[in-house]
């Protein structure tokens, strides 16, 4: 029968990756060019921004990827810590730098933007601040994982550091919107409020929102290849040393 | 386990470093604030709140890795995850005898230290109630902290890493409680969120540590 639970056995993953992972790595390619070029070229000047509102381009979707990211993680952790599968937590270790990168593409490019128009490179907003925070819990989680030798080990005690984190990571994103008043503008895009955004830039910013995402897709997808050959050559070195 | 408790008591006491090294260290940044920050008293009435927060937050973080590290060195670890008692109530103990001999004297000293920084006479108060309410949740989150880290050979500076972003809602909250109530504003809610922190990382945390130095001694 098949079940997505198929994939969690290594050699049905890295079979499936195999033709899998050069079709998204293409797609992804192709769609963020796409959503970029479109952005930056053949959209319109803002009335009030210039064309410093083409940032939002890199923005956005780097900053959607870098929560979403967070949240595959502990998706990952939750499914290797219940039913213990080997490729999931290799998955949650390998979001975890992409997801970095994603949140320092969002702070860069909002800084970048904030110099201009709000004056400043950095402002303690509650947007921003949770963001840092962000970052300082992607790089506790890379740290335990690279500080442990023993795999499994450092698969559990990570995901469970992925469970307790998101939850102090969710609080400290209240605790900021309480401790300062924004200077961020509200969500752009949402599922419930009206158009603030014109069709003219949402529609390259939903395409390179997608490419974002197929980019990471494809990254998860090469670093847990990654990850498993690794494992397997460390098996076999073992066997070699068991052998001589 | 009241006898876990008196043990680890006295050891902290009696084993020198421990006990006094976080009340001094607590003393020498409030000390080392105001000749970095200029003397000023209307500018170091308005970071004291801050400065007091952040430093009984170091301050806890100093004695964390002592938490467990000798224990797990000597073996007595391993004999304790084997014994009668729940392992989750051993790790309550330890962040209880944490909180003992590094948060409460934290908390009886910080309106000395709120003399040094000239927090105004309003906020002694809110101080020691908020640093009271907010001390158990550094102790009890660094007690995971420690669980998680307990097994490496240098984990102090990757202890510090994991442990300092779990601190930042109880600062918010607790620096918080203190610069409104220096300002005469109103307070419940903070204070309440500060409250709601503690009494959620003190229900759960330590299963989570429990968790961990099972994997951990695995």
């Amino acid at each position: 029968m098949a079940s997505i639970w198929q994939y969690a056995n290594p050699l049905k993953f890295m079979r499936t990756t195999d033709w899998l992972l050069p079709i998204v790595a293409v797609a992804a390619v192709v769609v963020t060019a796409t959503g970029l070029i479109w952005g930056f070229f053949f959209t319109p000047d803002d009335f009030r921004q210039g064309s410093t509102v083409k940032i939002i381009f890199l923005h956005v979707p780097s900053a959607l990827m870098a929560i979403n990211a967070w949240i595959m993680m502990l998706v990952a952790s939750l499914i290797w810590l219940i039913r213990r599968h080997h490729v999931s937590a290799l998955a949650a270790r390998a979001a975890a730098p992409i997801g970095l990168v994603m949140t320092l593409i969002g702070l860069i490019t909002g800084a970048v933007w904030g110099q201009p128009m709000w004056g400043a490179w950095w402002a303690w907003d509650p947007r921003l601040t949770s963001f840092l925070i962000l970052l300082l819990f992607y790089l506790g989680y890379i740290a335990l994982w690279s500080a442990i030798d023993d795999p499994d080990t450092a698969a559990d005690l990570t995901a469970v550091l992925c469970l307790v984190g998101s939850v102090f990571a969710l609080l400290s994103r209240y605790a900021a919107f309480f401790w300062s008043q924004g200077l961020h503008q509200g969500a752009s895009l949402s599922v419930q409020a009206g158009t603030r955004v014109d069709w003219a830039y949402k529609a390259p910013l939903y395409v390179s929102m997608a490419g974002f995402s197929l980019i990471f897709v494809a990254l998860v997808l090469a670093g847990t290849r990654t990850e498993i050959r690794a494992r397997r050559m460390k098996a076999l070195v073992a066997r070699e040393r068991m052998a001589a | 386990m009241s006898a876990l408790l008196t043990r680890d008591l006295r050891l902290a006491m009696r084993a020198g470093g421990g006990f006094g090294l976080g009340l001094a260290f607590f003393l020498i940044l409030a000390v080392l604030v105001p000749l970095g920050v200029g003397p000023e008293q209307a500018t170091l009435a308005l970071i004291a709140p801050g400065i007091l927060w952040v430093g009984a937050l170091l301050a806890c973080l100093l004695s964390l890795d002592r938490i467990f590290a000798l224990d797990y060195e000597d073996g007595s670890l391993d004999l304790l995850a084997t014994a009668p008692v729940p392992l989750e109530a051993v790790v309550s103990i330890k962040a209880l005898a944490h909180w003992l001999t590094t948060g409460l004297p934290l908390v009886l000293i910080s309106p000395v230290l709120g003399l040094l920084l000239h927090l105004p006479p309003s906020a002694y108060g809110w101080l020691i109630l908020s640093l009271a309410l907010g001390t158990p949740a550094l102790s009890v989150i660094g007690t995971f902290g420690a669980a998680l880290t307990v097994g490496l050979k240098r984990g102090g500076l990757l202890l510090s890493l994991l442990v300092l972003p779990l601190y930042i809602p109880t600062l918010v909250f607790g620096a918080e409680v203190v610069s409104r109530g220096a300002q005469g504003l109103d307070i419940s809610t903070a204070l309440a969120l500060l409250g709601g922190i503690t009494a959620g990382a003190v229900a759960i945390l330590p299963f989570a540590s429990a968790l961990v130095i099972r994997i951990n001694l695995r």
